[in-house]
């Protein structure tokens, strides 16, 4: 991340200065800073409502239940949470809620499954495979459904914008199935220790 | 048909979470008021948590995408892109698609707009975008709340998923609409 990051910014200023963007490069600065004030307090909101229910959810017993019945498949996911039914309820919710396209659900229920993830987490500051498996569910972007794509594609005249939904499908399904299988196997082959002098 | 099955269940799969979840919490006997209360005085703390890294992003994609480097790579790879069946006019779909969800929603309208609605063009970016997920924000936001520094795998399985599933988006256009 710290190249990423990195390389990010150096090219943006390089390419800014050759394009004589030199301004706009840094006005964009500011607006991003801006920007990430309005995301976060928007955030507040949406989690605090989400968080509520989820605390019902909680104590109530309904995330154990949901838990129970994807354990099985989620077990070989996430073997080192498989005893957390917690957590595992989170991942099933965040999913569904992904599949759904229904983000501003998924992304507190994702939080609070990988909240879970960290009280099991040995080096705090460092991923988990549980959380590089979550992670790679969640940036995978499978959906069901792309709403937005497809009232975009209705407001700019698509008589018949739902032909994209199959193919759209087929795409995601190759993706978060590929994400899924690269996690597995750099789960194996990326030791935690490795990383200190990586990352 | 299968849009309509679907579009009913977006609809109603939030008050039915809503629903259930209440009354799970009365049946018990719960004090489901105060519940919602101490789980909503989380939200404030994982936003404030979430912040920094969100900061961090967003600001050095927005200046990523004011300083022309992506239409630069555009005209360096654009005989490239039309030989494997990619026109370019979808390369700023393919950069940005990691990067921002509300940008990709302005590009795939631009498209629309300027091709028709009906062509190749237009049927890959929508593909492209409606399987795109923003990889930078989503591990920002989720890394930030719990407060990890070291991703490990995690980017490099985001990009490389991002990687599939741009290929695949050009293999299953092709077959479809090529």
């Amino acid at each position: 991340m710290n190249y990423i990051w990195f390389l990010l910014i150096v090219v943006s200023i390089i390419f800014g200065a050759i394009n004589s963007q030199l301004n706009a490069v840094i006005n964009a600065a500011l607006e991003g800073a801006q920007k990430a004030v309005e995301i976060s307090l928007y955030l507040i909101g949406i989690m605090a409502f989400w968080l509520g229910f989820m605390k019902i959810a909680e104590k109530s017993g309904l995330i154990d239940f949901i838990a129970k019945i994807i354990t099985p498949l989620a077990g070989g996911l996430f073997p080192e949470i498989k005893e957390d039914k917690k957590a595992i309820g989170n991942i099933a919710m965040n999913f569904a809620a992904n599949a759904f396209g229904l983000s501003n659900a998924a992304t507190p229920m994702g939080i609070k499954a990988i909240e879970k993830m960290q009280n099991h987490n040995i080096d705090k500051k460092s991923a988990s495979n549980a959380m590089c498996m979550l992670l790679a569910m969640n940036t995978a972007g499978f959906q069901l459904v792309p709403a937005t794509i497809i009232a975009i594609l209705a407001a700019c005249g698509d008589k018949n914008p739902t032909v994209i939904v199959l193919p759209t499908l087929v795409v995601t399904t190759i993706a978060f199935t590929f994400a899924i299988l690269i996690a597995k196997v750099f789960e194996k082959i990326w030791k935690p220790q490795e990383v200190n002098t990586n990352d | 048909m299968i849009k309509s099955i679907f579009d009913t269940i977006s609809l109603w799969l939030i008050p039915c979470i809503i629903l259930i979840v209440l009354f799970c919490g009365i049946i018990k006997k719960l004090p489901i008021y105060e519940l919602f209360i101490d789980g909503a005085k989380d939200g404030a703390k994982v936003g404030i948590n979430i912040f920094p890294y969100l900061l961090a992003i967003i600001v050095a994609i927005s200046m990523l995408r004011a300083s022309g480097t992506i239409e630069f790579l555009g005209s360096v790879l654009g005989d490239l892109f039309n030989k494997i069946h990619i026109p370019i006019d979808v390369l700023p779909i393919m950069v940005v698609r990691s990067l921002s969800g509300s940008a990709i929603l302005g590009i795939v309208g631009d498209i629309a707009s300027t091709h028709d609605v009906n062509s190749y063009t237009t049927r890959l970016a929508a593909i492209m975008a409606g399987s795109s997920e923003t990889t930078f924000y989503v591990l920002a936001v989720y890394f930030g709340a719990v407060g990890i520094k070291k991703y490990r795998y995690a980017l490099l399985t985001g990009i490389l998923a991002d990687f599939a599933g741009i290929i695949a988006a050009v293999l299953v256009t092709y077959l479809f609409f090529g």
